[in-house]
C-alpha cells in the first residue's frame, strides 16, 4: 500500500468496473424467489458488502496500529486513521442500506437483534477511538494511544459481531430459519455478483482512503517547508 | 521469576495499604453506590421483577466499577510514576493494578448486592451461579477499565474519556453477564447457563491478556 499501489491505475478501473456490474445487476440482475424478503433481496449486493468492506478495513486499522507499535513510523498511524475513518463511513452507510431495507421487511428501521447491536457498538467504539484522537495534541503519543486502543478495540468488537451472534437467535436472513442468503441456499447467480461486489466495495474504500492519506501527506511536507 | 512475583504481591499490597491511608475514596464510592442504588428505590417505589432487577444491578455496578476504576492511575504523583518507570516492568504493574481492582469491585458487588436486597425483594434462585456471576463480571469490568483508565491518563487524564472510551468495550461483557446472572436468577440448570459461564471465561482471558500485551507500549514515554 505504500505510494507505487496508490499511483498505479489498474485497480482503480477493476473497482469501477465491478461498482458498475455491481450496479448493474443490482438492479436489473436475476434474482430468486423468496418469500418475506422478494425484491428486497437484492440489498444484498448493497448491505452485507459494505459491511464486508467496513470489516476489511477495520482489520487494517487494527493491522497499521500494531506496525506502528513496532515501528513507530508515523505513516503507519496515518494509515490507521484514515482507515478508520473510512471503516466509519462504510460502517454508516451499510446501517442506512440496512434500515431502509430493515423497513421493508421487518416493519421498522431499528429492532431488538443482536448484529443491529453489533452495528451500534462498533460505531460507537470508533466514534470513540477519533475522540481518543483529537484529545491528545502530541503526534506519537496520540499514534501510540489510539494504537493501544484500536486494538484492543478490534479485539472486543470481533467478539460482539462474531461469537455473540451465533449463541442467540436473529431476525437476519439465513439465521433462526428465516428464509435467506446463508451458504445453502445464496444461490449461483447471486454469488456471481455477491463476491464481485464485496471486492469492489472494499477497492473504493482503499481508493479513498489512499487519496485521503495522500492529501494528509502534502499537508505534512507543507508543514515541513 | 520470583522476583517478578515479588514485585507483583508488593505492588498489590502496596495499593491496598494506599487505599486504606487515605480512606475518604473508599467512603465516596460506598456513598457514590449506595445513593444511586437510593435513587433507583425512589424512582420505582416497588419490588421488580427479576429482569429489571438484573439490568439495574449491573447498570449499577457499570457506574460503579467506572467511577471506581477511573482514578487508578490519576491519583499517582508524578515521582511515583517515574519511579515505576524506573524500577517495575509495565506488564507487572498492569496485572497488579488490575488485580487490586477486582478485588475492590468484587468488595463493592457484594456490598451493593446487600443494599439491593435491603431496597427490592430479592428472589435469586441458585446464590452459587449468582455469585460466580458476580465474580466474573467484577473481574471483566475491572480489567477492561483498568487498561483504559492508563490510556486515558496518558490523555491530559479527562476523567469523563474513561467512560466515554470503556463503555463502546463493555458491550460485550455486559450482555453475558446480565445473560449469566439472569438465568441465575430464576433458577436455570447449570448446563443450560455453561455457554455463558465458558464465553465469559474465554473474555476475561482475552482482556487480560491484551492488557498484559499492550500496557508496555503505554508506559513508555
Amino acid at each position: 500500500m505504500k505510494s507505487n499501489m496508490a499511483r498505479s491505475w489498474w485497480w482503480k478501473i477493476t473497482a469501477l468496473v465491478l461498482l458498475f456490474y455491481t450496479f448493474y445487476e443490482g438492479f436489473l440482475g436475476e434474482i430468486p424467489r423468496m418469500p418475506i424478503l422478494n425484491e428486497t433481496i437484492r440489498n444484498l449486493y448493497f448491505h452485507v458488502t459494505m459491511w464486508m468492506a467496513m470489516l476489511v478495513l477495520m482489520i487494517c486499522n487494527a493491522f497499521y496500529g500494531i506496525l506502528y507499535l513496532n515501528k513507530s513510523d508515523l505513516y503507519f498511524d496515518l494509515v490507521a486513521d484514515e482507515s478508520g475513518r473510512m471503516a466509519m463511513v462504510f460502517g454508516i452507510a451499510g446501517l442506512l442500506t440496512g434500515m431502509v431495507w430493515a423497513n421493508y421487511t421487518w416493519g421498522a428501521p431499528w429492532v431488538n437483534d443482536p448484529q443491529l447491536n453489533g452495528t451500534a457498538a462498533s460505531l460507537l467504539i470508533y466514534a470513540a477511538y477519533f475522540i481518543l484522537r483529537n484529545s491528545i495534541p502530541d503526534d506519537s503519543k496520540r499514534a501510540r494511544l489510539a494504537a493501544v486502543y484500536g486494538i484492543f478495540a478490534f479485539v472486543m468488537m470481533i467478539v460482539f459481531i462474531m461469537v455473540l451472534p451465533k449463541m442467540t437467535a436473529s431476525l437476519h436472513p439465513g439465521k433462526g430459519g428465516n428464509p435467506g442468503f446463508n451458504k445453502y441456499d445464496l444461490d449461483a447467480n447471486m454469488r456471481m455478483v455477491f463476491y464481485p461486489a464485496v471486492i469492489a466495495w472494499t477497492l473504493l474504500g482503499v481508493w479513498m482512503m489512499s487519496l485521503r492519506i495522500r492529501i494528509r501527506k502534502l499537508e505534512w511536507k507543507k508543514e515541513d517547508q | 521469576m520470583n522476583s517478578t512475583l515479588h514485585q507483583y504481591f508488593k505492588l498489590v499490597s502496596h495499593e491496598v495499604r494506599l487505599e486504606f491511608k487515605n480512606y475518604h475514596a473508599l467512603t465516596s464510592l460506598l456513598v457514590y453506590s449506595l445513593a444511586t442504588i437510593f435513587i433507583a428505590y425512589i424512582s420505582y417505589r416497588q419490588s421488580l421483577d427479576p429482569i429489571t432487577w438484573n439490568a439495574l444491578f449491573w447498570i449499577i455496578m457499570l457506574f460503579a466499577a467506572t467511577n471506581a476504576i477511573a482514578r487508578s492511575f490519576i491519583q499517582e504523583s508524578r515521582g511515583l510514576q517515574l519511579f515505576h518507570y524506573t524500577f517495575l516492568n509495565p506488564a507487572v504493574v498492569i496485572l497488579a493494578k488490575t488485580t487490586y481492582n477486582i478485588l475492590l469491585l468484587s468488595v463493592l458487588g457484594f456490598i451493593n448486592l446487600c443494599a439491593f436486597s435491603l431496597f427490592f425483594s430479592l428472589s435469586i434462585h441458585d446464590w452459587g451461579q449468582f455469585t460466580i456471576g458476580l465474580l466474573l463480571g467484577s473481574f471483566g469490568l475491572s480489567a477492561v477499565l483498568t487498561l483504559v483508565s492508563g490510556i486515558v491518563s496518558k490523555a491530559h487524564n479527562q476523567a469523563a474519556l474513561v467512560a466515554i472510551l470503556g463503555f463502546p468495550l463493555l458491550f460485550p461483557l455486559l450482555i453475558t453477564i446480565i445473560k449469566f446472572s439472569g438465568n441465575a436468577i430464576l433458577g436455570v440448570e447449570w448446563a443450560i447457563n455453561l455457554p455463558n459461564f465458558n464465553l465469559l471465561i474465554a473474555l476475561n482471558s482475552i482482556i487480560v491478556v491484551l492488557s498484559f500485551l499492550l500496557f508496555p507500549y503505554l508506559w513508555r514515554d
